[in-house]
């Protein structure tokens, strides 16, 4: 006689097979597979032991409490949904690399020979990138600013919240990645290097719990002032501001010291 | 069963079921939603302290599934469960949890400390070590090493374990939160109990060891 597998005996134990009747009666006329289901009932018996603790009549009235303050006036729409912060920076990012792409192709396809439509393809490439990095950097410096001036409200607090930074650093994360791929596409490896560093700080506050200790908001405060992540993004960002304004009037000659200035910060 | 409070069903004569709550939640009434918070913690919370395995963090994740919930309510098909839904919400919150945790650990940015945590511990759960069957329960050891194999479990197989045995999610519900076919669920399911009962086996049969299984005699 063929004995049931010890997998086809966990799936009728756990009711997820499709051969239940033939599995049963097999069951019933072999004892060594009875005997082999019954040991495998006996772990799981045991482990049905294990007590969850009884959190109280008055949980889900607990719950309520803790929740309640936090919740939005209405629910999100499913249409609203599209519109959510996270979605959008991550669309607005996708949006001006295509602005970029579509110009520089426009531009290209026109007039290949002409070194001055070069020269404005550049420039119209760099001006959009420069635009949305900068913006980007701005928004991330906002954001660690506010970490590292987070504070219980109370000495006595034992925990603080740092959600909304958490779930900004989780939008700003998206944004980040495809700036980083875009400028090492344009070879700007500075801008990638700072983007790549804002990038592992960013990944470190997207996974921090959204509540932390004051000795944890610390360590966090550090990792961010050790690294002088702030400073660079400072530098980087007020850089991208002077390139904006000059990439109009003047070929972007000065890139170099520019770079070798960034490359110092 | 989840006792109602009744000030709050006083408040909601007409709040009997699920989807009459969703509905005036969706129409702005934030107290429908209270109804639905107040009916299913209880269970949401069942599944979450399993799968993460301590309360503080089970508390966290009733608290975020229903909060996400009531955000995405809009999304939410009408034709559907609440209480399956939410499920889901707090299972793939539990398993994002577990995972970054680990991540956590990982780089020992700060070491986990359980404050409330302390109903895992083997000696406050000890009642009688009497290794009688009956006192299985309350055998430090087994305890002990039956929160070591479930611990040992991946986050997909814990999930897998706790939401088909111990919740009797079907397996196209397990599959959806693990992001898998609904055999591969299955398979999980069955990887999960192998390991449990392997390591496991020792402390809890006092028969016969396992024999090669599929064999014939």
């Amino acid at each position: 006689m063929k004995h049931m597998t010890e997998e086809e005996l966990i799936a009728y134990r756990e009711g997820v097979t499709a051969e239940r009747v033939g599995v049963a009666r097999h069951l019933a006329v072999c004892e060594e597979c009875r005997a082999e289901l019954e040991r495998i009932e006996a772990v799981l018996a045991a482990l049905d032991t294990l007590p969850v603790p009884n959190p109280g009549d008055d949980y889900g009235r607990r719950v309520w409490q803790q929740i309640a303050p936090r919740l939005p006036e209405r629910p999100v729409e499913w249409w609203q949904s599209w519109f959510e912060p996270k979605r959008l920076g991550a669309l607005a990012a996708v949006a001006a690399l295509l602005v970029i792409a579509f110009l520089a192709g426009r531009i290209t396809k026109h007039d290949r020979a002409s070194g001055d439509v070069v020269a404005n393809k550049e420039q119209i490439r760099e001006r959009v990138l420069v635009v949305a990095v900068g913006e980007h950097l701005g928004r991330s410096e906002m954001m660690l600013v506010e970490l590292s001036n987070a504070a219980p409200v109370h000495p006595a607090q034992k925990q603080v919240d740092i959600s909304a930074e958490q779930r900004r650093a989780e939008d700003l994360l998206d944004e980040n990645r495809l700036y980083r791929q875009t400028a090492l596409q344009e070879g700007d490896s500075a801008l990638a290097s700072v983007l790549d560093e804002l990038e592992r700080v960013l990944l470190d506050v997207a996974h921090s719990p959204g509540e932390v200790t004051p000795a944890q908001l610390e360590k966090i405060r550090q990792k961010i002032q050790s690294q002088g992540i702030l400073f660079k993004v400072r530098v980087v960002g007020r850089e991208l501001e002077e390139r904006q304004k000059a990439i109009a009037p003047a070929p972007a000659e000065h890139n170099s010291s520019r770079e070798s200035e960034r490359n110092k910060a | 069963m989840i006792r109602m409070q009744p000030s709050v069903e006083s408040t909601q004569a007409i709040a009997d079921s699920d989807a009459v709550a969703v509905e005036r939640t969706l129409a702005g009434d934030r107290e429908a939603f209270r109804v639905l918070v107040e009916r299913h913690s209880h269970n949401v919370f069942r599944l979450a302290y399993r799968m993460t395995g301590n309360r503080q963090d089970a508390e966290e994740v009733v608290q975020e599934a229903f909060l996400r919930a009531y955000q995405k309510l809009g999304q939410f098909a009408a034709r559907a469960n609440f209480g399956t839904w939410v499920y889901r919400i707090a299972a793939n919150y539990a398993i994002d949890r577990m995972r970054r945790r680990k991540k956590e650990e990982a780089r020992k940015i700060e070491p986990v400390v359980h404050e409330e945590g302390t109903e895992n511990d083997p000696v406050t759960l000890v009642h009688d070590a009497a290794p009688t069957p009956e006192r299985l329960a309350h055998n430090v050891e087994l305890r002990k090493q039956m929160e070591i194999a479930l611990a040992a479990l991946s986050h997909s197989e814990r999930t897998a374990f706790v939401m088909r045995h111990w919740e009797g999610c079907a397996i196209e519900e397990i599959a959806e939160v693990l992001k898998s076919s609904s055999g591969a669920a299955k398979n999980t399911v069955f990887r999960a109990v192998q390991k449990l009962r392997l390591a496991l086996q020792p402390f809890v049969g006092s028969g016969p060891q396992a024999r090669a299984m599929g064999t014939e005699s």
